[in-house]
């Protein structure tokens, strides 16, 4: 692990707007910085999201695994439960579906010139995170653990070798690219 | 450099390259790429600057502190690297509706300016709420296999598909 990189401050910062350009850059390039897109695949029209997530997730998880395996990199799963994942999982997607947008394509968006981003979905999710931020005490104490399963990785849960997750997985998620480029 | 001018790219060129993305985030700064964080410290901002530094008291504010740190600095590349592109690729341009709302529901900025606004609302409470977003759980947090990140991942898509297919199918 490059640690004394790592622990550079003003280094990683650039590093971070570095990544963020080429992340930007991408999202664009792939058209997921458009309302059209997003929604098109909420409807079930238009698969162009699914494609790029599914791509980026085989190659990073390879990648990423690898590295772990060679000494190179860490995991940082987040840790979560069923009150976390579930829950703000179906109140984030009410409004993926109202918004067109996610956190990461609204910034894409706003670069390309969607006022609609901008003025519209980034003041309402400083809103929303005020009102979370406002919230957060009392959901803490209620429903934010219930069913923690902590920073648990789908090998762990199941005590298996990371890889007979990660090459079966991988199959079958390049089939179902497969099956919907070909009859979709 | 043809290629850069280029409108669109292939999805699957560009799924590769955030996934490559993915390898040189871990290893350069050891850390998933995630995006709703950034919007967290930023909110804090906002509020630290309508009511004072006592905000910084609040709980939340203290796990997340409204600081600029690496993710802040990647949203900030994020708008850059999408400006850049679009300006190659002549796709830069300045809209209030998006092409698809306006067939379906008129071309007037209001309604879509509420829909963005309650939407937007909605993707903030619930981005913190699982405690991630469609980067961070869906892209990131998926490839790690972590179970919370595609427990999320699900649950942000039914859903997004249920309220989209509502807006579509009573709206128009």
């Amino acid at each position: 692990m490059l640690q004394h990189v790592h622990e550079k401050h003003g280094l990683q910062l650039m590093i971070g707007l570095l990544i963020g350009v080429v992340f930007g850059f991408l999202l664009q390039k792939g058209g997921v910085t458009q309302y059209d897109i997003i929604i098109g695949q909420l409807l079930l029209e238009d698969f162009t999201v699914v494609k790029i997530m599914v791509t980026a997730i085989t190659v990073g998880k390879l990648g990423v695994y690898l590295m772990t395996h060679l000494g190179l990199a860490a995991l940082h799963p987040k840790p979560g439960s069923f009150g976390t994942s579930v829950i703000g999982g179906l109140i984030f997607g009410i409004g993926f579906g109202l918004l067109g947008y996610c956190p990461g394509t609204i910034a894409g968006a706003v670069g390309q010139g969607s006022l609609d981003a901008l003025f519209g979905g980034v003041v309402g999710i400083i809103i929303g995170m005020t009102l979370f931020a406002a919230l957060y005490p009392r959901l803490e104490k209620s429903i934010l653990h219930v069913g923690d399963f902590g920073e648990r990785t789908i090998p762990q849960l199941l005590k298996v070798n990371p890889w007979f997750v990660i090459i079966p997985t991988a199959a079958v998620l390049s089939m179902a690219l497969f099956i919907i480029e070909t009859y979709w | 450099m043809e290629w850069l001018m280029a409108a669109r790219w292939s999805p699957y060129a560009v799924g590769i390259g955030i996934g490559i993305l993915s390898w040189g985030a871990f290893f350069l700064s050891d850390k998933p790429i995630g995006v709703s964080t950034a919007f967290a410290r930023t909110a804090g901002m906002v509020e630290r600057f309508f009511l004072g530094p006592r905000v910084l008291e609040k709980r939340y504010y203290k796990l997340f502190p409204p600081v600029i740190d690496w993710e802040w600095m990647l949203v900030v590349g994020i708008i850059i690297g999408s400006l850049l592109s679009a300006l190659w690729g002549n796709t830069f341009h300045l809209q209030w509706v998006p092409d698809r709302w306006s067939e379906a529901m008129g071309s007037s900025p209001f309604p879509r300016w509420i829909g963005a606004v309650a939407g937007g609302i909605f993707i903030g409470i619930g981005s913190r709420w699982a405690g991630g977003c469609t980067s961070g759980h869906g892209i990131s947090g998926t490839l790690q296999l972590a179970v919370s990140s595609w427990l999320a991942v699900i649950c942000f898509f039914i859903s997004g598909i249920a309220t989209a297919t509502l807006v579509y199918g009573i709206f128009p």
